[in-house]
């Protein structure tokens, strides 16, 4: 058995690995970054970013065998024959679904970071405060004041463009410039500035795609193809961003293919000593050693791997303790919302040019400041005004030349937003590793058992209705509310299952995102959340990852890991 | 991670699976929903060269040559064949062929001559009562379960079109790399849209 010896292991290469990676060894360490699944070098292996829509056979729907091979995908939007080999293999991973649970999963260097939606919000105090004022789960171990600064730091890096407004629950940051609302939406945005006491905003989507170049790395050319990989670099990646830092420091391993199946822990030192890897092409096992251990490998597989490590100390896993490993299982629901038509005159002579990788957004407005629903917590919009395209003449009336004239040309405004909700953590919503199912490496799985609850579901009455109630007051005509219905999963913002907390008899981790028993290993994915928030995450753990490196580092130069 | 919120305005038939956001602005096109194990059957298989031929020949009098090239210089015959065996089931697959045969019927019956012996004048006006009668059929409560077989094709051939070199880069504007984005610029009656990258 081979033996290598690193001083830091880093699981998982999506946006929370690419960022400890960079970050620890630009701090003098040498490090193994783990990925499972298969290496996508930047630009070089984007091999659909330049083809054009006639290039797809189907012309990116999908087919028959398509959906035979990804049972779960094919649930909502992400099944394309544009990308699908960026997702992970289904019958290869399976899973366990107790209730239904989507996981559109990415296994390859890099992650999801290459297929994100990139919409990248701060969370506020609204949110780290709210458990401890609702008396829900347990208290966040920190405040937004702690985490502002690495907000800052990693902003700068990963470049998000956004604009400035001052708003107590969705706060500033480090930003780029915005890329701005288009004639529809300035036109809702300004009438809604002056009704509901000024209360609800439509701002730009605050998003990691760059206005100005950064180093390496050129501004959006807004050809809105992000999921292809972008050549330009010019959103957040693992590949354009935290994989070229930590490859400057040449103090980087990457190695993919590489399955973490075990932290390696010393009962003796109550510490970790190193991580047990399979190759996933030959199955051969190799045992890697590191001061420290980070575990970046999304939100349910770190869980996963804790649950794989230290049982014969603890049968269900290191961190198993407290009793909450593998429990609190997050997500945002959402596929509800409003829209209508903009019949406003001067709109007809209106256009804009670009495909834009973002749209607007409206701030959480619902119970804040005194106000109180008969639901906790609360929910932003995400949306975009445009004018229709040829589709809308398939219900109309009409064939032939003028017709088809009239169809390539744009059609009239239209304007909708689709609301995204907080869920709230309960002990119930938790996965286990089911004894009997084995994936193709003969590996246990997963069985995810969650489901949404009351709250949300009287949540989901104001997220349709209010909508509704913003456009009409906007001068919005033909408005219309849907609610397309969500399963737990569906908006692939997974959190929880190894929460951080004060108390090591109710949290899985420490504030600084280390295990409480095992102090050399960090957990800087989802899985560490304690609450939800209504915002994307992916910005946050960022921010966590960035800032237990941080205090790792000091930890071990204090001789303390 | 899920993206912007778009509308839905086309077929709705069992939405929650079969949203195709980037095809059909968010709407769910007809066979996109299968949760049967379908038989994935080849192309020839499904349509035989004569059918393709028929079908180039309808798609190209629901969308002719203009100032810009019409549906058959665009490929949409041979892509219809494609995606209705690929990605209908085989329900909608038989809705779909018992479609092109009615249409050999009722060209007879209205013009006395099969599709392709008929003129263009007669092709064009029997397709825009098969239109009609979709579109009012269509109306009616439930129909989405059956769609009408002249709804497939339209929509097919809509697809088929302006999703193709030609529908993009000639029929509607396609800028590869805009390099910008200009969020108000002004509009003319007649400008083309843009198309999509991808």
């Amino acid at each position: 058995m081979a033996n290598e010896n690193y001083d830091a292991i880093v699981v998982g290469s999506g946006i929370s690995g690419g960022w400890a990676a960079k970050e620890l060894t630009e701090k003098g360490l040498t490090v193994l970054l783990l990925e499972r699944g298969k290496n996508i070098e930047h630009a070089k292996d984007y091999g659909n970013a330049h083809k054009g829509p006639w290039e797809y056979p189907h012309r990116g729907a999908r087919t028959y065998a398509m959906e035979e091979a990804y049972p779960v995908l094919r649930r909502d939007y992400p099944l394309s024959e544009r990308n699908l080999d960026w997702w992970a293999d289904e019958k290869e991973s399976p899973y366990t679904e107790v209730k239904r649970f989507d996981w559109y999963r990415g296994y390859h260097v890099g992650g999801r970071s290459l297929l994100w939606g990139r919409q990248s919000y701060r969370w506020s105090d609204f949110d780290f405060e709210a458990n401890a004022r609702e008396g829900i789960a347990v208290d966040w171990p920190i405040r937004y004041a702690e985490l502002a600064p690495w907000y800052d730091y990693v902003e700068r890096h990963a470049g998000i463009s956004g604009s400035i407004e001052g708003m107590a629950q969705l706060p500033d940051g480090q930003f780029q410039p915005a890329i701005p609302l288009n004639c529809g939406e300035e036109l809702v945005a300004g009438r809604v500035r002056g009704l509901f006491d000024g209360r609800r905003r439509v701002i730009p989507g605050r998003v990691a795609n760059l206005t100005r170049a950064l180093p390496g790395r050129s501004p959006c050319q807004y050809r809105n193809a992000c999921s292809l990989g972008c050549p330009y670099g010019a959103y957040f990646s693992t590949q354009s961003s935290t994989l070229p830092a930590a490859l400057a420091t040449g103090r980087l391993t990457l190695k993919p293919f590489s399955i973490a199946t075990e932290v390696l822990y010393d009962r003796d030192r109550q510490r970790a000593t190193g991580v047990r890897v399979m190759d996933a092409v030959t199955n051969q096992t190799t045992e890697y050693t590191a001061r420290v251990v980070f575990l970046c490998a999304s939100t349910l597989n770190s869980t996963w791997l804790l649950m794989q490590s230290a049982t014969d100390v603890w049968p269900e896993g290191l961190g198993s303790s407290s009793g909450e490993l593998g429990h609190n299982l997050m997500d945002h629901h959402f596929r509800v919302g409003a829209e209508g038509f903009l019949a406003d005159e001067q709109l007809n002579g209106q256009y804009y040019f670009g495909n834009r990788p973002t749209g607007f957004y409206i701030p959480r407005f619902r119970n804040l400041f005194g106000e109180r629903r008969e639901y906790t917590r609360g929910f932003g919009y995400q949306g975009s005004a445009n004018r229709l395209g040829w589709q809308r003449a398939v219900r109309e009336l009409g064939i032939g030349g003028e017709f088809k004239d009239r169809a390539a040309e744009p059609g009239a405004w239209q304007i909708g937003a689709t609301a995204f909700g907080e869920i709230l953590p309960r002990h119930d919503n938790q996965v286990t590793l089911d004894k009997v199912k084995r994936d193709k490496w003969g590996l246990p799985v997963l069985a995810v058992d969650c489901e949404t609850g009351e709250n949300e579901r009287l949540m989901r009455e104001d997220m349709m209705n209010d909508m509704a109630e913003l456009l009409e007051a906007a001068g919005v005509r033909g408005v219309t509310t849907y609610d397309r219905g969500y399963a737990m999963g569906m908006g692939i913002h997974e959190m929880g299952t190894a929460r951080m907390g004060n108390d090591r008899r109710t949290s899985v981790l420490n504030r600084f995102n280390q295990v409480w028993d095992a102090p050399n290993v960090f957990v800087t994915d989802g899985s560490a959340m304690v609450s939800s928030s209504c915002v994307n995450p992916s910005l946050t753990y960022m921010a966590l990852t960035a800032r237990a490196v941080d205090h790792a580092v000091g930890e071990l130069s204090r001789r303390n890991l | 991670m899920a993206g912007i919120a778009m509308k839905d305005d086309l077929v709705t038939r069992r939405e929650a699976i079969r949203r195709v956001s980037a095809l059909l602005g968010g709407a769910a096109l007809i066979g996109q929903a299968a949760w049967l194990t379908g038989c994935a059957t080849g192309q020839s298989r499904v349509f035989s060269d004569s059918d393709v031929v028929l079908l180039d020949e309808i798609a190209d009098t629901i969308l002719p040559e203009t100032k810009t090239p019409g549906a058959k210089a665009a490929g949409v015959g041979p892509f219809i064949a494609r995606m209705v065996a690929d990605t209908y089931d085989p329900r909608e697959q038989a809705v779909f062929r018992d479609g092109l045969g009615a249409i050999e019927r009722e060209s007879r019956m209205q013009n006395g001559d099969g599709f392709m012996a008929s003129s263009p004048a007669q092709r064009l006006a029997l397709l825009e009562r098969l239109d009609r009668e979709a579109i009012e059929y269509m109306r009616r409560p439930g129909s989405a379960e059956r769609p009408h077989y002249f709804r497939m094709i339209k929509e097919l051939t809509l697809l088929g079109y302006f999703t193709s070199e030609i529908g993009c880069t000639q029929a509607m504007r396609y800028v590869e790399t805009p390099g910008r984005f200009d969020p108000c610029i002004t509009y003319t009656v007649g400008d083309k849209a843009w198309a999509p990258h991808a």
